[in-house]
């Protein structure tokens, strides 16, 4: 552990190689945190079932792929299928707890995230699975930092994707109904605003963004039915630590959590990767609660 | 017909019934000798989902990790099986109190760290602590990493391992129950209440909140760890994924059974229990390979549609009827 340390301080263009990867690993936590701060905002739901729809719209583009569909096709059809998945579970079960007691939210959800994990277990299997895109790296400083292509385009979408999101909440017209039901439901309603259809579109887009999530990252990395709570766990301390609506903020705490996390997987062994993901938000949450303690309030 | 029921059970005094169940628990497994490993379990059931429930129902903290406890207690019995040098039952009994404090010591510091944090921020915090730990157990040559542990072998002879187990299993139950029936009904029970009614309100009235809901996690995590080492035995095996730190079935039974049964009672997480491993031992098998999916559906379905669970719908019957106290 202590040897490994030493060798990234030692080889800083090592450092350099494990750094950037975990960067780019970072823009899809941000678009998996972007859809669940969307959700948490407007809705006022913990989404607890976002990592299995991050995870299920990877094995929507494997299939596809599979199938024979171009990388640049599925990708779209992913997130066209995720949202239309989305609409479907808020009109089953979302819709029942948006007022509801958050706990009830978060149990729903939670029951919701085992249900489709295990639904992608039995139907895909629990192979690891990828996708190689045949698109080989490129090389830096003489070859110390290696970088694969594909990982640089992901990149670049994440981001996009994001950046269409923000444009449509910006200057669509649905977008900023979406906009005014975060802010003030009830005055929304009374404008004329179908809130229960702006719901259910803030849960389909959000969908579709976990969909684009999980398309790039079986491309770059790849995915597993298991794999979805350290998605949730994360989009979620990138939340809070970066706060509800704050696009910026997600994208830098979001791409922090990627670079920090692929060096704590070094250094401590990836076999570690996931109990330090779990650590770190309790950390954070510890961290946050003791600041709020200082100024008589709490985390709630 | 149901209200005559209901109110018929109603006048049953709690004493009387309380000595039938013993009666029946204690004659079952020799009633149904090749059941007793399956209903040692339901001790099991029973003790998990009233133990949730002591945070989850009485405090209103719904905890998603108290699966922790229960894998710190399986380790924790086994390495003093497998370590201390002890006479099989010695060691046994060695282990079972060490789990338990174990058990107590992690929901201490965790509850140190977490339980200042309110709502659902605790919820997602404690949503990690099983995976973590199993993450952890799984790399750690100590307690056999990966590869489990296995517990050493019953001395005694065929089909009285089943029969000792059983009782085992059933004292920690039998303990656990009347402990929380103790405490429920004590000052600390109030306080407890009055935090999950209105937190505020209770610190502002003086108690001292965050220390009484450490305590309350600590009790409940100590018969959890003590279950958990029991049950380590009762299994003979233990990896760290599948069975101590399982959190796609211990972890997410004890919450369903503690709703569905009704969170906040005293009885509603037994009958939770009783009612939710009888179905999934009758028909479990039949699901072939889609227990865990129809698991998941049961919770949605439940917190959808049931949120109150079996005791608060008899609650809410008896108000309606407006039948009198017992």
């Amino acid at each position: 552990m202590i040897d490994n340390f030493l060798l990234l301080v030692q080889n800083p263009s090592f450092a350099l190689d494990v750094v950037l990867n975990g960067l780019l690993a970072g823009a899809i936590f941000a678009l998996a945190a972007y859809g669940m701060s969307l959700v948490w905002g407007v809705l006022n739901i913990v989404n607890i079932v976002q990592g299995e729809l991050v995870v299920l719209g990877g094995f929507i583009v494997f299939v596809a792929i599979g199938h024979g569909v171009p990388a640049y096709l599925a990708l779209p059809l992913a997130s066209l299928v995720m949202f239309a998945i989305g609409w479907g579970l808020y009109y089953t079960v979302i819709f029942r707890v948006v007022d509801k007691d958050l706990f009830l939210s978060i149990l729903a959800t939670f029951g919701l995230s085992i249900v489709i994990q295990q639904l992608m277990n039995t139907v895909f299997g629990s192979d690891v699975r990828s996708i190689d895109t045949g698109l080989g790296s490129f090389y830096m400083l003489g070859g110390a930092v290696t970088i694969a292509w594909i990982k640089v385009i992901a990149f670049v979408l994440a981001l996009t994707s994001g950046g269409l999101l923000w444009l449509f909440l910006r200057h669509a017209r649905m977008g900023q109904a979406i906009r005014a039901t975060a802010q003030n439901p009830r005055a929304a309603h009374i404008l004329g605003i179908n809130t229960d259809r702006v719901y259910a579109m803030t849960y389909g887009l959000n969908a579709a963004l976990c969909g684009a999530a999980g398309g790039l990252a079986v491309m770059a990395w790849n995915i597993q039915p298991y794999i979805g709570l350290p998605y949730t766990v994360r989009s979620f301390m990138i939340v809070v630590v970066a706060g509800l609506g704050n696009v910026g903020g997600v994208i830098v705490a979001g791409l922090s959590l990627g670079a920090l996390e692929n060096v704590a997987g070094f250094v401590l062994g990836a076999e570690y990767q996931i109990a330090f993901v779990f650590a770190l938000m309790v950390l954070i949450l510890v961290w946050r609660n003791w600041r709020a303690a200082r100024r008589r309030a709490y985390l709630s | 017909m149901i209200d005559t029921v209901l109110d018929r059970i109603r006048a049953i005094p709690e004493a009387g019934l309380l000595i039938g169940l013993l009666v029946i628990s204690l004659a079952a497994p020799f009633v149904m000798p090749s059941l007793a490993t399956q209903m040692a379990f339901l001790w099991l059931m029973v003790v998990m989902s009233q133990t949730w429930d002591t945070l989850g129902g009485q405090l209103g903290y719904n905890s998603f990790g108290n699966v922790l406890f229960f894998g710190v207690g399986c380790y924790a019995a086994a390495v003093v099986q497998r370590d201390s040098g002890l006479p099989y039952y010695d060691a046994l009994a060695l282990g079972l109190v060490l789990a338990g404090f174990m058990a107590v010591l992690f929901a201490l510091v965790f509850g140190f760290a977490l339980l200042g944090i309110r709502g659902h921020y605790f919820a997602i915090a404690t949503l990690g602590l099983g995976i973590a730990a199993g993450e952890l157990a799984a790399g750690w040559d100590y307690i056999g990493a990966g590869s489990g542990m296995a517990m050493p072998l019953y001395p005694g002879g065929i089909g009285s391992r089943e029969l000792f187990f059983y009782f085992v299993m059933f004292g920690v139950a039998t303990a656990c129950f009347f402990t929380l029936r103790w405490l429920y009904g004590t000052r600390f029970g109030l306080a407890m209440n009055a935090i999950r009614d209105d937190e505020d309100k209770a610190e502002a009235m003086g108690l001292r909140t965050t220390s009484i809901k450490i305590v309350a996690w600590a009790i409940s995590a100590f018969y959890l760890g003590v279950a958990g080492g029991v049950a380590g035995n009762m299994l003979g095996f233990i990896d760290p994924r599948d069975v101590a730190f399982s959190g796609a079935t211990f972890g997410v039974w004890m919450v369903l059974m503690a709703i569905l049964g009704g969170k906040g009672t005293l009885w509603g997480p037994v009958i939770g229990a009783v009612i939710f491993h009888i179905t999934k031992e009758l028909f479990w098998t039949y699901l072939l390979g889609w227990q865990r999916v129809a698991l998941g559906v049961l919770i949605v379905v439940i917190v959808l549609f049931f949120p109150q669970g079996i005791m608060g719908w008899v609650e809410a019957r008896r108000a309606k009827t407006g039948g009198q106290a017992a």
